[in-house]
């Protein structure tokens, strides 16, 4: 049985420029003690998932449409106000690419570590303050006891985003969801917060949603991916059968378009890039909204939008010539 | 070899920042050739900007001298430095940022045109629409505002002023950084392309280590204000001599799932010190698990250890130039 479930997902703005369908139609699972990576450009919808999921997406001009987000039991798009709150940060921890944005900046981390806690897991301040020392040291502060008064800005940029693992999973949640957890760090440093998420997520045995740009940190991090572009997922397979043989040309293509420092022939000369612009999310072009970027397009891509093809078990891509991009496609990395 | 276009002798650049002296470039040589692309590389804080923009004289240079076709661009006034800037040119990481909000592609395109005497009034106008077709954006947008264009053509904007006067040396400070993946290949291939039909030369400033690999032909890695390897790019990559260089390199993550599952990453412990008071001798020792004692006190010098392949560590040599083989030291 899924650990999560979202079918559906509608999430839409109002803006100055019309409707903005930042979610369109999403549906994913994923299984207990995995991982799940959402790969996408900026404005591709893979952040607004996830605001919708924990039901923080601003209204207005935000509002959930339509779908369902089945976890554990419940819909969570259904859970009075109260109830949600009980769900995040207790069996839903969060983290975000700026740490800063998370943490108060006038509390000693302590205290913002020890309200968790006392929150959700009725703590009293002395267990509360035991527990928190006990998560610094999970996540690698070194000399947790004597740190955990300071204050966030006296903590590195590495640090910090440690401190917040480390809030997001004092409860112990079923469910990590991670958006864009590195891409302000150090590449040393990123290489030590990935390696912390896995340590962590095996201890606890948590499972994992894993939001980033990156096609690299996926590579590395993932079970299962979802690429997603307007709003839409157009690819869902093994991590290693998106990367082996993609069945989608936008995922192709970016794929391609990344230098990979291993692969000699991708050193100077000619990148792949996808042409164009990624499509203005108020005016979507009609059919599917990769074809005019797309160098397989034919008519019917420009008049019909595309359907979601199965090419495998457990892979399923958003194109009307899935089945052919597949085939096409054998092991791209060998 | 030809003679080095441009040519960096033990640069210093230091500052003050709240009454405390930051080292952010500390004695830095290296030397870059006509038509090549130096890759930059190094974490925030490293010093990689500041190197770049006092080779511009953009930052303050306290000693050192960067020579540019055999004149000493470090010691010039700012009149005479101004004759060669039209030949020494930069693109930014924030497209937005560095362009003026209130003008048009036309006006910004014309402002290096007119800095330096370029072109007149008749041929202005074939020069921008000439400027805009080489860059890839429609003639059509010549009286549109930066903020009417994307952050992959705003970039594209910004290549093509550095282009306006004909230059030779661009620094393309993290150029692609603010980009989406999809149009971070277009700006790469395009910088690429530049550098091929107009034989100009770069020095390509980034964090991005896979972009890094893609552009340059050599790579010059920093810690802390100072140089820790030079050597071809394939050579960095595949053979990183330096400890630092090392975890750089298996620090990269890569687009391909096999290889991460089995790859075993050196994982660097603690964050980078501050270049307010950086370690003494060498300024990695804190953070490398080779280090010995002597390391706390020598200053590491980049010698070169193996053909063109230069390295700042005291535990290697042309004889021992793997440090894993390097006899263990007491701490």
């Amino acid at each position: 049985m899924s650990l999560l479930s979202v079918r559906n997902l509608r999430t839409h703005f109002d803006t100055d420029g019309g409707v903005v369908k930042a979610v369109d139609d999403v549906s994913f699972d994923l299984e207990p003690g995995k991982t799940l990576g959402i790969v996408g450009e900026s404005g591709s919808g893979k952040s607004v998932t996830n605001l919708s999921i924990m039901r923080l997406i601003p209204s207005p001009p935000g509002r959930i449409v339509s779908g369902q987000v089945i976890f554990g039991e419940k819909d969570l798009l259904k859970l009075p106000t109260e109830e949600i709150r009980k769900v995040r940060g207790k069996r839903i921890g969060m983290i975000f690419q700026d740490p800063m944005s998370s943490l108060n900046p006038f509390m000693r981390i302590s205290r913002q570590l020890m309200e968790v806690t006392e929150l959700h897991m009725g703590h009293s301040s002395k267990q509360a303050r035991e527990h928190a020392v006990n998560m610094l040291q999970l996540v690698g502060i070194p000399d947790a006891a004597a740190r955990m008064d300071s204050y966030p800005h006296e903590f590195s940029g590495g640090m910090r985003q440690r401190v917040m693992i480390a809030m997001a999973l004092s409860c112990r949640p079923e469910l990590l969801i991670a958006d864009e957890p590195t891409t302000a760090l150090d590449v040393t440093i990123q290489a030590q917060i990935l390696e912390l998420i896995k340590k962590i997520k095996a201890e606890i045995q948590t499972s994992v949603i894993l939001i980033t740009h990156d096609l690299g940190v996926v590579a590395g991090m993932a079970d299962t991916i979802i690429v997603m572009y307007a709003g839409k997922v157009f690819e869902r397979a093994s991590a290693m059968d998106l990367f082996d043989r993609p069945a989608n040309p936008y995922t192709k293509g970016l794929l391609m378009s990344v230098p990979d420092p291993l692969r000699e022939s991708t050193a100077r000369g000619e990148l792949y890039q996808i042409p164009g612009l990624p499509p203005d999310p108020a005016n979507l072009p009609a059919g599917c909204p990769f074809a005019p970027r797309c160098d397989k397009a034919a008519d019917i891509c420009r008049r019909e939008f595309p359907p979601m093809v199965q090419v495998a078990p457990s892979h399923e891509s958003l194109c009307h010539f899935a089945k052919e991009v597949y085939g096409e496609s054998t092991h791209l990395h060998s | 070899m030809a003679n080095p276009l441009i040519s960096i002798r033990d640069l210093k650049v230091h500052f003050k920042r709240r009454r405390q002296l930051v080292q952010a470039v500390d004695g830095v040589s290296l030397d870059i050739h006509p038509g090549e692309t130096v890759g930059l590389v190094g974490e925030s804080g490293c010093g990689k900007t500041t190197l770049g923009r006092a080779i511009l004289r953009l930052s303050e240079i306290t000693s050192g001298s960067v020579f540019y076709r055999g004149q000493d661009l470090a010691h010039l006034s700012h009149s005479e430095m101004q004759k060669h800037r039209r030949h020494l040119q930069m693109i930014f990481q924030d497209p937005y940022a560095s362009l003026d909000p209130r003008m048009t592609v036309a006006q910004i395109l014309s402002e290096p045109l007119d800095t330096f005497s370029l072109y007149k009034s008749g041929e202005r106008d074939g020069r921008i629409r000439e400027l805009m077709e080489t860059v890839g954006l429609s003639t059509r947008f010549v009286r549109r505002y930066p903020h009417e264009f994307s952050g992959g053509q705003q970039q594209r904007i910004g290549i093509a002023r550095a282009l306006a006067a004909n230059p030779d040396f661009i620094v393309a400070d993290e150029p692609i950084s603010a980009l989406d993946v999809s149009i971070q290949a277009q700006i790469m291939n395009l910088m690429e392309r530049l550098r091929r039909e107009r034989n100009l030369t770069y020095l390509f400033v980034s964090h991005d280590l896979r972009a890094i690999r893609h552009v340059s032909d050599r790579v010059a890695v920093m810690y802390l204000g100072k140089l820790v390897e030079v050597a071809d790019a394939k050579a960095v990559y595949d053979n990183p001599l330096m400890p630092y260089t090392k975890a750089l390199m298996s620090a990269v993550p890569v687009p391909n799932p096999r290889v991460e599952a089995t790859r075993r990453r050196l994982v660097l412990e603690g964050d980078v010190p501050s270049p307010i008071n950086p370690p003494n001798g060498c300024r990695f020792h804190t953070r490398c698990p080779w280090a010995v004692a002597e390391c706390r006190q020598t200053v590491p010098e980049l010698r070169e250890i193996q053909p063109h392949h230069w390295a700042a560590c005291i535990r290697i040599s042309p004889e021992q130039p793997y440090i894993e083989q390097a006899s263990s030291g007491s701490q």
